[in-house]
């Protein structure tokens, strides 16, 4: 397997060090913050996800192959959500994200409660989107 | 003062969610069921299920008995005239849309269906669409500043073209009730047809429709702390008259060849197919629970409980309450904090509430809201509750402040 791109790695030795649900949430909001926002211009219809409670833009660039993508949304948690999981899929090479267990990664993370099928989080919508439009 | 329920240990789904560390307070969605309720249901599973209304063995004798003991403890319970006036449906969702494709009565383009601002989607969906099928015009009643049906604009909308007013009792947003009597008046003076969604009403009030004169009264099980599957559609005689049959199968039918039949008069002739057998049994149960019940220690008790609710949500004056709630639930906004972080985080601690536009996202948009959270109480819920309630709230807060 190939190693964890550093911004997961990051993530990983973060994550696994908060102990319980407010220090999680504090690194939510601080990964959150730290996405880089986009434009208005991008905060469209066109690039929204459709399916989330919360506002959710996701925005494909990079070269070709390759898994690359930026996102916003109006939530400050679901921002920190985008950010983890931006960190752990972009820049793989499409053919990696395909097998990649997003699951086991919000897992391994703690955060696995919020990948649930429901609509009362984004964080789901997105995945279906990233991957069928990979 | 000490707010405890006694009726806290009937509930076991409670007591085992507050033994994994949850805090139920989403009960407009759904409510937790007492023992008697899962009681019945075992009990009818475990001494041997049976069809209704076809069969002549035993099982399917005491099956049938159930089943329309129901109706008529239905018709009692509601105040009805007649047990034929009580329809079963499978929710209260489809005890609208019932009524919205079996009215028969001769529409004609640009009649009005008057409904009002704060009605749930089940409640302006089916009319939406109806009056787009018959060309018909839907009116909206409009609110007052602090939430309720605005009477004297009422008056006004609520003219001779108005074939139906379909109205909520309790909204399950704003938390108040609305001036049925008032309105119903209306728009009997019109010789309109007159539907009550009591999904959130029939929980906190005992209805007594014989009072309330409504032709179409409709509510879900579920909320009424008894099992999913099950609604209710109360069809005054006069008005249950109008409905042809909406969907079609086994048992509503007197006679049928290849190519011809006849129908069963309601209410049969409007339940096609097996019905909710267990599920009507276990509503009959959660009848029997809460007529055990002493009413006004419940309606004390709910009281107390709200006034608490409402105390705790305006000493946080980030919050931001909608409307004034009277009975049940509150939503509120905290301007500058996403709701969705908001119940994010009460999540992480426990606490079962909701974000959202609450299937009512006209109300939401004309209140200038993407959503609200709202915290709604059952008859089980204490002092504790709330109180783990407004902790978590006050860590929420402090994060995302
Ligand atoms: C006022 C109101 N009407 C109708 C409904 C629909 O009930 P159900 O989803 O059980 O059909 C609800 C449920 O939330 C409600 O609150």
């Amino acid at each position: 397997m190939n190693p964890l791109p550093d911004a997961a790695q990051t993530a990983l030795e973060q994550f696994s060090q908060a102990a319980g649900w407010e220090q999680r949430a504090r690194l939510l909001l601080e990964w959150g913050q730290r996405l880089a926002p986009l434009s208005d211009a991008e905060r469209c219809t066109a690039n929204q996800v459709q399916g989330c409670s919360s506002q959710v833009w996701l925005v494909a660039d990079g070269p070709a192959g390759a898994s690359q993508w930026r996102a916003d949304s109006d939530a400050r948690l679901l921002r920190g959500l985008l950010a983890v999981l931006l960190a752990r899929i972009n820049t793989l090479p499409v053919s990696e994200l395909a097998q990649l267990d997003i699951a086991d990664w919000f897992n391994q993370l703690g955060l696995q409660r919020q990948l649930t099928p429901s609509r009362s989080n984004g964080l789901h919508a997105v995945l279906q989107h990233i991957l069928k439009h990979a | 003062m000490s707010l405890i329920s006694p009726w806290r240990a009937d509930f076991p789904g409670i007591l085992s969610l507050h033994d994994e560390g949850q805090t139920y307070l989403d009960s407009a969605a759904t409510a937790q069921k007492p023992q008697a309720v899962l009681d019945a249901l075992r009990d009818y599973y475990s001494r041997g299920a049976a069809n209704v209304h076809r069969a002549q063995h035993l099982p399917a004798q005491r099956a049938t008995q159930a089943f329309e003991g129901v109706r008529e403890q239905l018709a009692g319970w509601l105040n009805a005239a007649d047990s034929r006036e009580i329809i079963f449906t499978r929710s209260c969702t489809e005890a609208i849309n019932l009524l919205a494709y079996s009215l028969d009565i001769p529409w004609q383009a640009g009649d009005e269906i008057v409904i009002s601002a704060l009605e749930h989607h089940a409640n302006l969906l089916p009319w939406q669409q109806l009056a787009q099928r018959q060309q018909l015009s839907l009116r909206i009643l409009p609110l007052s500043a602090a939430g309720e049906i605005d009477l004297q604009q009422a008056a006004a909308l609520i003219g001779p073209r108005c074939r139906l007013l379909a109205v909520s009792q309790l909204s399950n947003v704003l938390g108040r009730w609305n001036p049925l009597p008032a309105l119903l008046e209306l728009a009997r003076a019109q010789g309109a047809l007159t539907l009550v969604d009591g999904a959130q009403g029939c929980v906190h009030q005992r209805p007594d429709l014989a009072a309330l004169g409504c032709d179409f009264y409709v509510f879900s099980a579920h909320k009424l702390y008894s099992a999913d599957g099950v609604g209710v559609l109360y069809a005054r005689q006069q008005a249950a008259r109008l409905l042809r049959p909406w969907q079609f199968g086994g048992e509503m039918l007197s006679h049928t060849d290849y190519q011809q039949a006849s129908f069963l008069p309601p209410p049969l002739g409007l339940e096609a197919g097996t019905p909710p057998i267990a599920g009507v049994i276990a509503l009959g149960a959660a009848l029997r629970y809460l007529d055990g019940l002493d009413a006004q220690a419940v309606a004390r008790h709910e009281a107390a409980l709200h006034h608490a609710l409402l105390d705790g949500l305006r000493q946080r004056p980030a919050l931001r309450l909608l409307g004034t709630p009277q009975c049940a639930l509150a939503s509120f906004v905290v301007d500058g904090v996403h709701g969705s972080d908001l119940a994010h985080l009460l999540a992480e601690q426990g606490i079962a509430i909701r974000h959202g536009h609450h299937c009512a996202q006209p109300l939401l948009h004309s209140l200038g809201l993407p959503g609200a959270c709202r915290v709604s109480l059952g008859l089980y819920n204490d002092g504790e509750d709330l109180a783990r309630l407004f902790s978590a709230l006050d860590n929420a807060l402090a994060l995302l402040q």
